[in-house]
């Protein structure tokens, strides 16, 4: 089982970070929070303050991550402040438009930073650090929509799936040094990003059941987990249709 | 998505837009239809948090701390939080809501606009009168930070105001200190109305909450008959029981209301009779203050006609007899619910130009909607309400007629000259006219 005391999340502000965050907090951790919109981050960081205890310790920063020269930085004060790292959760990310993307390599470019890029530099910096304290856990919210390329957003999907590839190979070099890689795929989450969809149906999920699962599988090492567990199901289904059949279909 | 309902799923009225807020600073777009009305958790009965104009504003997203006070006890939110989420917070370190509604479903910004009252009534006021200041946006852009010493004007319009002023975004109120989450207990039978009136009246003096549940149905020398139960939160000791809450749902919507006359008539005495604890007991809070919000979608056994809610206030001069002729006329009719409330309301007047609580006798009844046959009811009802100078409760409405609104509320003129211009509901629309 994993400590999970002392936890450094960036884009603390998405929904499902912020709930992950209000879930530890409410199991006694202290928090390093960072977030891209001052307004938002500093709402989340009083109400995760209210929450705590006095022993706890809540703090955070603004930054945008797609600057990766600021991201040393960020490490050090996260563990300076907590003393100690003892999780990771990376949690930021973007919703792309697909067909704006289509017609504009440079939006497509700038996605690919935000979604995978920066994702990637952060892991390389904690991954020596962790290598080096032979103990911990990093969770990184990838998704579903990595496993396989589809028409309708494949460039989010590309980016998550170049991070879970990442993961994979990460996973792999620090399971000696006895550092956990979780990666994280949910499934449809009613969160501000998905605020253009239609979200009746069964499939869609609130971020508060998600941040359980991410805290359970960060506490207990987990590899990939989907969340919720069906999608496991849906994404075995989807991965093994033939290419021959899947081109010709919409989904 | 379904369109948001009020709790007792009528009317049924579906918005321009709904538009979620997420963020207590960010502004409300301008393209949004017009006008906007905030909808909180959907606790409220009837067209109060309704438009089929323009765009409901969903608060639920706006569910922040702000600040809490441990040391002494005052707490600063952002408006779309459940009361249920605050007592998580507060509970384990010895607070307590100071007013607390019979559901803690309901969020603080619909607390506050609704001006919620609860068994404390006659000891500690209504919800409003505990709360410190609040934010309101208006639609020109502008923030009133107004409290009972700041902008009182404001205040007074805004809360109980049916969230006609503008958007609450954040409320700051006071909490009351507690040793445990336990409450101590206890529970008497009376036999007929009489005997509630002095039951009442004696423990009232003694205690800081009361409630009485009668049993509508019961006739002749038993109407009125029914439960009061008389608490205060428990002393510090140094064992408790354990309480571990069990959840229950109601699944799906049946095609005709459970609640019939046989099913009522069963229910209704069997609650009288069950065990009473004349001595005392310990009950956690949840099922004291709560005892509907363990089953989860109750609302909808009422089936997909959905049900009324009549809740009337009666000033005291006119209380014994206006109670006894509204049982009286429910029960000769064989309507009515199981568990009808009867509290009286102490004398500490509302803070809101709107607020229903007001000295006098409160009574409390739903109704499974069966059309014209359930309306002519009320129109006798009304009849005895308005004859004794009694108020409807806009909060738990879906059709008083707009004449018994304005003489119930009779500063609803001047309460008018507040309102948001891009505010409006079904509610004010239909009782202004």
């Amino acid at each position: 089982m994993n400590t999970l005391n002392r936890v450094l999340i960036f884009g603390a502000t998405s929904a499902i970070a912020e709930q992950t965050a209000r879930q530890l907090v409410a199991q006694g951790a202290s928090l390093y929070c960072v977030g891209r919109n001052r307004d938002k981050l500093m709402a989340i960081i009083g109400d995760l303050r209210a929450r705590a205890s006095s022993q706890q310790y809540i703090d955070g920063c603004v930054a945008d991550l797609t600057d990766s020269a600021q991201h040393p930085n960020l490490i050090d004060a996260a563990d300076h402040q907590l003393g100690g790292i003892d999780g990771v959760l990376i949690a930021h990310g973007t919703l792309p438009d697909q067909k704006a993307c289509q017609a504009d390599t440079s939006l497509t470019r700038q996605e690919i930073e935000a979604n995978a890029l920066s994702v990637i530099n952060l892991l390389t910096l904690l991954a020596n650090r962790f290598e080096q304290q032979q103990r911990g856990v990093i969770a990184v919210i990838s998704s579903v929509a990595g496993d396989r390329g589809r028409q309708s957003n494949y460039i989010y999907g590309a980016a998550k799936g170049m991070v879970t590839l990442f993961l994979q190979g990460l996973r792999n070099r620090l399971a000696k040094a006895n550092v956990n890689i979780v990666t994280i795929k949910p499934g449809f989450v009613d969160t501000p990003m998905t605020a253009a969809f239609d979200k009746g149906g069964p499939l869609w999920t609130a971020p508060e059941h998600i941040a359980k699962g991410i805290i359970k599988a960060m506490e207990h090492g987990k590899d990939e987990v989907y969340l919720p567990w069906f999608w496991w199901g849906i994404m075995l289904i989807i991965k093994h249709i033939p290419e021959r059949i899947f081109k010709r279909m919409s989904l | 998505m379904n369109s948001p309902l009020s709790w007792n799923r009528l009317p049924r009225v579906s918005p321009d837009a709904v538009y979620r807020l997420t963020q207590r600073s960010a502004d409300i777009p301008l393209h949004l239809p017009r006008p906007l009305l905030a909808y909180g958790n959907g606790r409220s009965y009837g067209d109060v948090c309704l438009t089929e104009q323009g765009t409901l504003l969903l608060t639920r997203g706006l569910d922040r701390f702000i600040s809490f006070d441990e040391q002494n006890g005052i707490l600063r939110c952002e408006a779309g939080i459940t009361l249920q989420e605050i007592l998580e917070l507060i509970v384990p370190r010895g607070w307590f809501l100071p007013v607390t509604p019979g559901t803690r479903m309901s969020t603080v910004g619909g607390a506050v606009s609704n001006d919620v009252h609860g068994k404390n009534h006659h000891t500690s006021g209504t919800f409003c009168h505990h709360v410190r200041c609040l934010e309101l946006w208006r639609s020109d852009g502008s923030i009133i930070e107004c409290g009972p010493e700041k902008h009182q004007q404001w205040f007074e319009a805004t809360v109980g105001g049916l969230g006609l002023t503008g958007l609450i975004r954040w409320v700051e109120f006071g909490l009351i200190p507690i040793e445990n989450p336990w409450m101590w207990v206890e529970s008497r039978r009376f036999a007929n109305l009489d005997e509630f009136w002095t039951l009442n009246h004696q423990l009232e003096s003694r205690w800081p909450y009361t409630v009485a549940w009668i049993d509508c149905l019961a006739s002749g020398n038993a109407r009125g008959r029914g439960l009061i139960l008389a608490a205060d939160h428990a002393a510090a000791r140094n064992e408790l029981p354990k309480f571990k809450e069990r959840r229950r749902r109601v699944p799906i919507d049946p095609p005709f209301s459970l609640v019939n006359r046989v099913s009522l008539r069963a229910l209704n005495g069997l609650y009288y009779r069950q065990p009473i604890k004349p001595q005392g007991g310990l009950t956690h809070y949840a099922p004291y203050f709560y005892p509907l919000d363990t089953i989860q979608d109750w609302n909808r056994i009422y089936g997909r006609q959905g049900f009324y809610q009549y809740q009337c206030v009666i000033p005291p001069r006119e209380a014994e007899a206006a109670t006894a002729a509204l049982l009286e006329t429910i029960g000769r009719r064989g309507e009515g619910s199981f568990l009808a409330v009867l509290k009286t309301f102490g004398n500490k007047s509302s803070l809101g130009m709107l607020s229903f609580p007001r000295a006098g006798t409160t009574l409390a009844l739903d109704f499974p909607n069966r059309g014209d046959k359930t309306l002519r009811l009320f129109e006798e009802l009304d009849a005895i309400v308005r004859e004794a100078g009694g108020a409807l409760y806009p909060g738990k409405d879906a059709r008083m007629p707009a004449s018994l609104f304005q003489s119930g509320f009779p500063q609803w003129e001047a309460f008018s000259k507040y309102v948001d211009p891009n505010f409006s509901s079904e509610f004010w629309r239909r009782v202004t006219s």
